[in-house]
Formats: structure tokens, C-alpha cells, sequence
């Protein structure tokens, strides 16, 4: 067991750097250094703290630490980290850092890079909750400097889509609100004592089937909007589309896993006597979203829409794998909440480099670019072949272990989920030939390939995507027996299956 | 022995990483060299495990390399199953590969992107190995998808031309629809069986219920349709013609595409288990051999019809595999990838030749021109057309005298398309190499010339080996032979009728009349080619039975359609429209939603946004 300073530390070093970047608005390029540099601190951090995690004795919280605040209104600061946790905390710092070196834009920079150390608490404190309402604080934190990273630095639609956003996932969260106040209160009556929403105490509270299942729905919807889950995704198109590179990475590559995360952690983990009702409903939503999300992704007219189309079927092999039952699969889906992070946050950033190039992410202004720009090309297709699942890349193992999971204990969902497979590559190459094959036309011709920076920037990136895939061991055996005792404690409840 | 075989798929691997890290600094020969030695080396080290196999007792070696996947229950390792089955495929890939490697040096002399075709011809070879050594199904896939995406690169190399960049893409989809049988097969028996490893299912395979057994079989066989060009899947490959002729010799002809039949003789302790999954193998590679041989007779482009007969051919192993005659399946496979690759570098010869025009219509006596060419071209369509003494005399023997045994009707279609073959062939052979002269428009009336040693020596090799390769398994040899060497990896074989000595020599007999109606058939029709006999071509055939078109207006207009019908109908009117619906609802109820709607948010959300980081930093200093 590793001290919670560590975590302490990790929810502390973004606020400083706010602070102190905001008070250097004056020096504009310095703030933006210091945002940087306390964002790399964070990185590495974050390393110290994936390195350090106490994986081998099986499944438990390191770095754990609870206080409570307010006893009587159950206010506590209770964190720690286990296997499910531990990646995520990583892609978000990491994620964070490219956002801001990569892809920083062109006015109100300070602002900017405030917003985005914001985005890493509250990322991260959501991710390190092991309390319910403190979650649910964290998640809330998360829509603000979200809302204002596409409100301030998007594109043309940006309002719009930023209000769309606020609108919807406020709306969600309600629903999780007044589900989580009614689990408390459940657990005050049952066993006594002071409100508490700590999940270890929570998920001793067994709700009789029907009440569960609302209760389920409540918390349901507002994961389903943050993921997002078909059919609560449509903000989510517009979102990506218009929100600023950086935006479109944090919103597609962390915020998106709040949702899948909670989903795992509080829906299926507290409330397992709904399973039996939910998991189909739920697991068919996803798997409508994957062929559906697939289908609109060949038929998307820029990069950006596709990506967003594309991440809707990919978090629909995730929610399959969360709801499946199943120890292979769910090791799987935390798994490619981690990859699909790294693969959509490169996604975008190629993205970013293209429209700097071209002005536009526009598929038909696009064409033949691999003749003037072959490397950019190149980590394009590695990017893109980790999101069709190539084995020997990372999309593909925790693609595999959700589809043979799932197989086991829900077949013909799986079947369906398989289309998955053959789509994805439907809708990317099919990408891939608009953009990058053909004869180059005029102002293609004339594009730059990647400098040396961009190489730098995606190259972690790639290289996560490369050795996840060829030593993937290298993470399953660090979620693997934290998902074990979350499938031990829900059968355990003798409802699985 | 471990060490040696770990080496095979090592070799191309270094070839791969160096040329990538090199960059720019291998300029031309060199990355060709490299690559070329790299593959070589590969071949050596087959060699030599080979014949440590043939020392050691025990033929079925399990080489662990690293523990890849683990979770639960499931593992699947990065290891390798040395046995007779894998290490013939081994000699021959790496064998063929060798040789195309050396003969590119020469062909893609010139090319702008000379460097990256090496690359991705030994990322092919790494790949193809490791497909036929894994000891697990997930590992085979590794290589399954690996030589899939290879060719998507190889294909679509000329990738300013569209023609290219649609077949490549047109490869690699067909090819995933195939895998997704590969995925239900892995599913089905890791669900039943708990293990993907070969040796563990083959050990716990009684366990199968019937239908399972027959699902995993039909699995498999989608799988094979999509890699080896079968129906329903086979139309990729006459497209994937788009690529440099090296890449069509080795992996649309030679090795990529009969993984399938090699995928179903790994599986061959499955496969033998249900009868009708094998009558299905069995129709399906049949139907396949018939269709794509009368497609063969209509085409005009030198390269396609060596496609089609491709195509095809593996139609005879698959058959063969139905049959439950895996040993004849192998032996064909390699005799056809000795005469096909030669055939393949032989049309790249006369393609190189002749500026690089494809078209049948504009060739013509080029016999006297290409000195090596022709000759080596000859004995490439004397085995192809089962003319004795030659390779495909015996192993297409072999095949149809299996399954004589196993069904008379089948057999009747065997030999139909054999008639079919050696008329198409032969009437390939003639355009090309005899009558009268056609080619001066495309060579500015100059002579063609011979290609360079670096071309033609392949050729002398590969010519060798289509003469002497039936000897790998004479019907008489029953020791030493091909068949005794590999058919221990095939468990229990079914039980297949043998036939007599005399019926075997009628059959031989029946073969070889086959080959000479279709050889004479074709030295008829073709001797004069003014004017041109179109009526023994179809627009049906040459059109592919219309198969792509069916494709189009069957699945990928409607499904695109419906695509469109999500994005601008369903998407802005039925999902938003319903939020929006509620949200109206909720609007008229209460003003606090409108006053977020019309300005307040901004300040709502700074509100929320500085309460809660007060909150976040005053919940941090009590902890302290």
C-alpha cells in the first residue's frame, strides 16, 4: 500500500499550475510554458504512480485514503487507485499534455491551457473516487472547462454545439444525482449510522430487483450521455466537430470514459440486481450503436464527424464489454477504454496537422496526400489499422478479449458486436482513400509532411499502440484482478447469468 | 532445433525493421539485396529445422516464445508448432519468396517507391510465417491479418491510380468478412473448449457436439472463401491484379491465398469430424474451380486470367480438403505455387518486355524474342494443364483420384474443369507466344527484349522445380513421399475409398484426354486470330457471371443508402427531434431551463465552475 499523497499530489499539481498560469495571463507565451511544464510534471507523476501500483496482491485500492468531511451530509474525500483506475489516469494526464503542446490555439492561450489543467483534476479526481458523491462532484467539474474549451476556441457551429453539450449532460447527470441521493439514503435505513456514499459501503446495500432497475436507468442515462451510448449520443457529432483539437481530444479520448468507467464502477458494480433486466437492454443499445456509428461513420463528409461515428462504435465494443458478465471480456473493455483513448487522441491530432496544412478537414478537399506527405501517411495508417483491430497493434487485443468474452456469456450480441469488425475497416480505409491515395490535386500536392515535432508528438502515442499490442500482458495483469473482484462481488449476488 | 525454427520467422522480421529504420539511406539496389538476403536466410533456416525434423522422433515441436495473452482462462502464447504440415509450407514460402525478392530487384528497377515495395514484401514473408507456425489460432490470425493488410499495401502500391487504391481496399474488405469466420470459429471452440492451442483443441475435439463442430467447420470455411478466393467471396482477386506482377506471383498466387486450404488442413482434426461441413468444403470448392475456369477462357488481360485460374486451382485443393484428401490438397498447393509463380514471373517477363501492356490482343509471336522467357513459360503451361510428365499431372491426379472416391459428381465437374483449364491456358499461350505478331503499337516497332539475369534466373529455377515437382509424390511411392511425410499431422483422415491400381490408371488416362480436348481445343479456336473469334468469348464471363455487379445492387447500394437515410433522417429528425421534443416540453414547464438556454449559462457555469473548486480545495486542505 503506497501513500495517497501521490494522489494527492496529482489532484493538486493542474490546480497550482492554473493558479500560476493564470497569473502570468500578462506574459502570455511564459503562461503557457508553465501550463506545459506543470503538465508534463503531471505526466510524469502519473508514470511514478502506474509504476508503483501494487498489482500483485489481487485487485485491491492502493494509494487508498478516506476522510470524511461533512458527516452529516456524507461529504468525503475518499481516493484511491486499482487496476480499472490506474491506466486511465495515465491517458488523461497524457492526453492532456499532447492537447497542449499539440494542438494549442491560436488566441487566449492562458485561458486555454487553465481550462485544460482544470480538465485534469476533474478527470482524475473522478477517476480516483472511491465515493460515490465525490464522483459525482468530480464528473460535474468536468463539464465546465469543457463547455468552455468549445464555446471559446471552436468552430463555426461552436455556441450551438457547446450549449447542446452543457444541455444534455446536465440533464444526465441529474438523473445520476437523484439516483445516487436515494442509494445513500437506502443504505442509512438498512444498516444505520451516518449518510455515507462511500462505494464500499454502498455496494453492501442490496435493492430488490425493480427498485434497482430504476435506480439502474437513473444512473444509466447519465453515463449513456457521457459515453456516449446510442441513441443518447447525438450532441456528440457536433461536439467533436466543432469543438478545437484539444477539445474534440479530451471530450472524445477521457471525458468519453467517465461514462464507460462509470458504467463499470457504479451501475454494474452497486446495483447488480438489475442486471438481469438491464444488461440486454443496455447491450443492445450498444451493439445498435456499433453498427450504427459504423454506418454513419462511412458516410461522414469530414474527419472529425467520422471520428465522432467512428468513437460511437468503439464505446459500444466497450459498453458490451462492461455489461457482458464476463471476467475476459470486461478486462477487455477497461482495456480499450485505454486504447481508444490513445488511438482518438491521435486520430485527432493528425487531424489538427492536416487542417493546418489544408485549412480544412473536409474529406472531398482532401486527396492523394501520401505522395507529398508518405510519413504523415504512414503513422495515419498505423493509427487507423489499431482502430480496424490488426492484431499486433493494441486496438485489436482488447477488441478480441471483449468479442470472446462476451461470446461466452452472451453469444448473439457478440455476433451482432462482430460486425463491428468488418465495418471499421469499411469506413476507415474507405477514409483513408479519400484523403490519401489518388492523384494529389493542386493545393494537395504542395502539403508538407510531418516535421520532426509532429513525429514527436505522436510517437508515445504510437508507441503505446505498438507495445500494447505486441506485450499486452503488460496491462491486462494490472486490470485483470481489479475486474475480478468487481465480477466476484456481482455474482456473488447470485445474479449473473 | 527450437532455436533453428525461432530463426524462420525472425530473418524477414530484421528484414523489415532495418529497411524501416534505414529510411532513405537504402537507396536502390541495396533495399532489394537486403531484403532479398534476409528472405534467404529465412530459407536456410527452414532447411536446416527441416532436416532436423527429419532426425528427431518426435514430429510435433512446440517452440514457446513469450506469453502474449492471458486473461482468465484464456491464453494464447507467442509460440510456434514445428511439424510436417508447417514446415513444408515453410520451404516452400520462403523457397518462392526468395526467389520473387530477387526477381523484384530487377522488376521494380526504376520504381520511385523501390524501397517501400522490400518493406512490405518482408513484412509479407514475417507475416505468412507466422500464420503457418503458430501453435494457436489467435496467433495464426496475427499472420492472417498481417499478410491481409500486406496486401492491401502491395495492391493499392500504385496508389495515385485509383483503380489501385479501390482494389486494395476491395481486398482487405472481402478479406475481413472472411476473418469474421475465422473470429466465430475461434469463439465457438474457445466457448466449448476453453483453449485456442491446435494441440489442445485436436485433444479435446471428441468433446464437440455435432453441431458445433459442423458451425466451426462452415466458420473455417468463410474464412478460407475470403483469403483463398472462393465463393462467395473470390471477386477481390482478379482486382488485386492492380499490383506489381512480383506481388501477384508470390502472394495472389503463390502463398497468401492458399492460407484458407492450409487454415483447413491445420484444422483437419475438426474438419474430418463433420460430413456435411466437408460436402460443403467440397461443393464450394468445386463450384469455385468451374466458375472461375470458364471466367479464364473470356479474358483479355494476360494477368487476370492467370487470377482466375488461380482462383480456381485452389478451387481443385479445396475440393480435394472436402475429399478429405488434405495430403493431395498440399501437394497441389506447392506444385501450383512452383507453376503459377513462374507463370506470374514468366507474364512479368513478357509485360516488362513489351512496355508493360497486359492485354492478350496486343501480343502475340513473342516466342523468338524472349529466349528464356518462352521456354521456361512453356513448361509453366504444360504442368498448369496436366500434361505427364509435368508437376500438375500429378498433384491435379492425385486430387481428382480422391475424389473419384468421394463423390462421382463432383469428380465429372473436376474433370470438366480440367478441360476447361488446359483449353484457357493454352489459349493464353498462344496469344502471347505465337501467331502473328501484335505488339509493335506498344513497342514503337522496336524488337522486345529479354529480361535481366536478376528476372530470368528465377525463372530457370522455378521451371526445374514445375518438371520434377510430381516427384514429391508419385501415386506408386508410398514411402518417403509427400504424403507420408505431412499425413501425420492430419490425425485420423477420414475414410477415403482407394481405388485399384487399374482405376487409378484409367483415371490417370481420363486426365490426361482432358488436358489434350482442351490443349487441342485451343490450337483450333486460336491459331488465327484475324479476324478475332469473339464468338468463343462471353461479355457473361468476362463480366465475371456479373458477380460484382449483384454485390453492388444487392448490398452496397442499399446499405449505403441506408447509411444516408441514419445521417440525414434519422440522426437530425428522429433522435434530435425527440430531445428536442422533451426539452420543449420541459421549456414550457419551467423558465430556468430558458434562461440557461438564452445567456445565463455562461455565468451559471462560472458559478459552478469557482464553487466547486473552492469546494475540490477546501475538501483537499481538511484532509491535510
Amino acid at each position: 500500500m503506497h501513500s495517497f499523497w501521490l494522489i494527492n499530489a496529482l489532484l493538486l499539481l493542474p490546480l497550482v499550475g492554473v493558479a500560476l498560469t493564470v497569473s502570468l495571463r500578462a506574459h502570455a507565451t511564459t503562461a503557457y510554458r508553465v501550463a506545459v511544464s506543470f503538465a508534463s510534471a503531471e505526466l510524469i507523476l502519473s508514470a511514478v504512480v502506474t509504476a508503483l501500483y501494487n498489482w500483485h496482491s489481487s485487485g485491491v485500492v492502493d494509494f487508498a485514503h478516506r476522510s470524511v468531511l461533512a458527516a452529516p451530509l456524507g461529504v468525503a474525500y475518499d481516493v484511491g487507485i486499482d487496476g480499472i483506475s490506474l491506466l486511465l489516469v495515465l491517458l488523461t494526464s497524457l492526453v492532456v499534455l499532447l492537447a497542449l503542446v499539440g494542438a494549442r490555439p491560436e488566441r487566449a492561450t492562458t485561458s486555454y491551457a487553465a481550462w485544460m489543467l482544470l480538465v485534469t483534476t476533474a478527470t482524475i479526481g473522478s477517476f480516483v473516487s472511491r465515493d460515490l458523491l465525490e464522483f459525482f462532484l468530480f464528473f460535474e467539474l468536468t463539464l465546465i472547462p469543457s463547455y468552455f474549451l468549445i464555446a471559446q476556441w471552436g468552430g463555426a457551429e461552436r455556441s450551438r454545439a457547446a450549449i447542446k453539450f452543457f444541455i444534455y449532460t446536465l440533464l444526465g447527470s441529474g438523473f445520476l444525482l437523484v439516483g445516487l441521493i436515494y442509494l445513500g439514503y437506502v443504505h442509512v435505513v438498512e444498516f444505520g449510522g451516518n449518510v455515507t456514499f462511500a462505494i464500499s459501503a454502498l455496494s453492501r446495500v442490496t435493492l430488490p430487483h425493480a427498485t434497482a432497475v430504476w435506480v439502474f436507468a437513473a444512473f444509466a442515462i447519465a453515463f449513456a450521455v457521457k459515453s456516449p451510448l446510442w441513441p443518447f449520443h447525438t450532441w456528440s457529432p457536433l461536439a467533436y466537430r466543432e469543438a478545437p483539437i484539444g477539445g474534440s481530444m479530451v471530450l472524445s479520448a477521457l471525458l468519453a470514459k467517465l461514462g464507460t468507467y462509470g458504467f463499470l464502477r457504479f451501475a454494474v458494480f452497486l446495483l447488480p440486481t438489475a442486471l438481469p433486466t438491464m444488461r440486454p437492454v443496455v447491450l443492445t443499445l450498444a451493439v445498435i450503436g456499433i453498427v450504427y456509428g459504423s454506418g454513419l461513420a462511412a458516410v461522414s463528409k469530414d474527419m472529425k464527424t467520422l471520428v465522432a461515428y467512428s468513437s460511437l462504435a468503439q464505446v459500444g465494443f466497450i459498453i458490451v464489454g462492461v455489461m457482458s458478465g464476463s471476467q475476459i471480456a470486461t478486462t477487455g473493455a477497461v482495456l480499450l477504454m485505454f486504447n481508444h483513448g490513445v488511438i482518438t487522441a491521435a486520430f485527432f491530432l493528425i487531424i489538427g496537422f492536416v487542417e493546418k496544412r489544408r485549412g480544412t478537414f473536409m474529406l472531398a478537399d482532401l486527396r492523394g496526400l501520401q505522395g507529398p506527405a508518405p510519413i504523415l501517411a504512414g503513422l495515419f495508417t498505423v493509427v487507423m489499422l489499431a482502430s480496424i483491430g490488426l492484431p499486433g497493434l493494441s486496438g485489436f487485443v482488447s477488441e478480441y478479449l471483449v468479442l470472446i468474452g462476451t461470446f461466452a456469456t452472451h453469444p448473439w450480441w457478440a455476433v451482432v458486436a462482430s460486425l463491428g469488425v468488418v465495418l471499421s475497416a469499411v469506413y476507415l480505409l474507405w477514409a483513408y482513400q479519400q484523403i490519401f491515395h489518388g492523384p494529389a490535386t493542386a493545393e494537395n500536392a504542395g502539403v508538407s509532411d510531418a516535421s520532426v515535432r509532429e513525429r514527436w508528438l505522436l510517437a508515445p502515442l504510437v508507441a503505446l499502440i505498438v507495445v500494447l499490442g505486441v506485450y499486452p500482458t503488460m496491462a491486462t495483469a494490472r486490470i485483470e484482478p481489479s475486474v475480478h473482484s468487481v465480477i466476484a462481488h456481482t455474482d456473488a449476488k447470485g445474479v449473473n447469468q | 532445433m527450437g532455436h533453428v525454427a525461432f530463426l524462420i520467422p525472425l530473418f524477414p522480421l530484421v528484414g523489415f525493421v532495418s529497411l524501416l529504420v534505414l529510411g532513405r539511406q537504402a537507396s536502390e539496389p541495396s533495399a532489394g539485396w537486403l531484403a532479398t538476403s534476409a528472405v534467404g536466410a529465412s530459407f536456410v533456416a527452414t532447411v536446416t529445422t527441416f532436416v532436423l525434423l527429419l532426425h528427431e522422433g518426435q514430429r510435433e515441436i512446440t517452440v514457446n516464445l513469450f506469453s502474449w495473452l492471458s486473461v482468465g482462462q484464456f491464453h494464447a502464447a507467442a509460440a510456434l508448432l514445428v511439424d510436417p504440415l508447417s514446415i513444408t509450407m515453410c520451404l516452400f514460402v520462403t523457397g518462392i519468396s526468395t526467389l520473387i525478392h530477387l526477381y523484384s530487384i530487377g522488376y521494380m528497377h526504376g520504381e520511385k517507391d523501390f524501397r517501400k515495395f522490400f518493406l512490405y514484401l518482408n513484412a509479407f514473408v514475417f507475416s505468412m510465417l507466422v500464420l503457418v507456425l503458430a501453435n494457436n489460432m489467435v496467433l495464426t490470425f496475427v499472420g492472417w491479418e498481417g499478410v491481409g493488410v500486406c496486401s492491401y499495401w502491395l495492391v493499392s502500391y500504385y496508389f495515385d491510380r485509383d483503380a489501385a487504391a479501390s482494389a486494395g481496399k476491395k481486398a482487405f474488405i472481402y478479406n475481413r468478412v472472411g476473418d469474421l469466420g475465422l473470429m466465430f470459429a475461434m469463439f465457438l471452440l474457445f466457448t466449448n473448449l476453453h483453449t485456442v492451442n491446435y494441440l489442445d483443441v485436436f485433444a479435446r475435439v471428441g468433446t464437440l457436439s455435432p453441431t458445433v463442430t459442423t458451425l466451426v467447420v462452415l466458420s473455417l470455411l468463410l474464412a478460407a472463401a475470403g483469403k483463398s478466393a472462393q465463393i462467395p467471396l473470390f471477386n477481390w482477386l482478379p482486382d488485386a491484379m492492380e499490383g506489381p506482377t512480383p506481388v501477384s506471383a508470390l502472394i495472389h498466387a503463390a502463398t497468401m491465398v492458399t492460407a484458407g486450404v492450409y487454415l483447413l488442413c491445420r484444422m483437419s482434426p475438426v474438419v474430418s469430424l463433420s460430413s456435411s461441413g466437408r460436402l460443403t468444403i467440397a461443393i464450394v470448392g468445386g463450384a469455385t474451380a468451374f466458375v472461375a475456369a470458364t471466367i479464364a477462357t473470356s479474358q483479355k488481360d494476360i494477368k487476370k486470367v492467370l487470377a482466375f485460374s488461380t482462383v480456381s486451382q485452389i478451387g481443385f485443393m479445396m475440393l480435394a480438403v472436402g475429399a478429405g484428401a488434405y495430403s493431395a490438397a498440399i501437394f497441389l498447393m506447392v506444385s501450383h505455387a512452383f507453376f503459377k509463380a513462374l507463370l506470374f514471373l514468366g507474364s512479368g517477363s513478357v509485360i516488362h518486355s513489351l512496355n508493360g501492356e497486359q492485354d492478350l490482343r496486343k501480343m502475340g509471336a513473342l516466342q523468338k524474342f524472349l529466349p528464356l522467357t518462352f521456354p521456361t513459360f512453356l513448361i509453366g503451361w504444360l504442368a498448369i494443364s496436366g500434361i505427364p510428365p509435368f508437376a500438375g499431372f500429378w498433384a491435379k491426379g492425385d486430387v481428382l483420384t480422391n475424389v473419384y472416391a468421394y463423390s462421382k459428381p463432383l469428380w465429372v465437374l473436376g474433370i470438366v474443369t480440367a478441360v476447361l483449364t488446359a483449353y484457357y491456358m493454352s489459349r493464353l499461350f498462344v496469344l502471347t507466344f505465337r501467331g502473328n505478331e501484335r505488339f509493335r503499337e506498344v513497342t514503337n516497332g522496336h524488337d522486345p527484349h529479354e529480361s535481366p539475369w536478376v528476372m530470368t534466373l528465377p525463372l530457370l529455377v522455378l521451371a526445374v522445380l514445375s518438371v520434377l515437382g510430381g516427384a514429391l509424390n508419385l501415386p506408386w511411392m508410398h514411402h518417403n513421399s509427400l504424403a507420408s511425410f505431412i499425413n501425420p499431422s492430419f490425425g485420423m483422415l477420414p475414410m477415403v475409398g482407394e481405388s485399384s491400381a487399374t482405376a487409378q490408371f484409367v483415371l490417370a488416362g481420363v486426365d490426361f484426354a482432358a488436358a489434350v480436348i482442351g490443349l487441342l481445343a485451343a490450337f483450333t479456336i486460336w491459331k488465327s486470330t484475324t479476324p478475332w473469334p469473339s464468338k468463343f468469348e462471353s461479355s457473361f464471363l468476362e463480366n465475371v457471371w456479373r458477380w460484382d455487379d449483384a454485390y453492388d445492387t444487392l448490398l452496397g447500394r442499399p446499405a449505403t443508402a441506408m447509411a444516408h437515410v441514419g445521417a440525414d433522417f434519422i440522426e437530425p429528425a428522429v433522435l434530435d427531434g425527440a430531445v428536442r421534443g422533451v426539452v420543449g416540453l420541459a421549456n414550457r414547464g419551467g423558465e430556468r431551463l430558458r434562461g440557461l438556454q438564452s445567456g445565463f449559462l455562461r455565468h451559471y457555469a462560472v458559478a459552478v465552475t469557482a464553487g466547486l473548486s473552492v469546494a475540490v480545495i477546501y475538501l483537499l486542505m481538511r484532509t491535510w
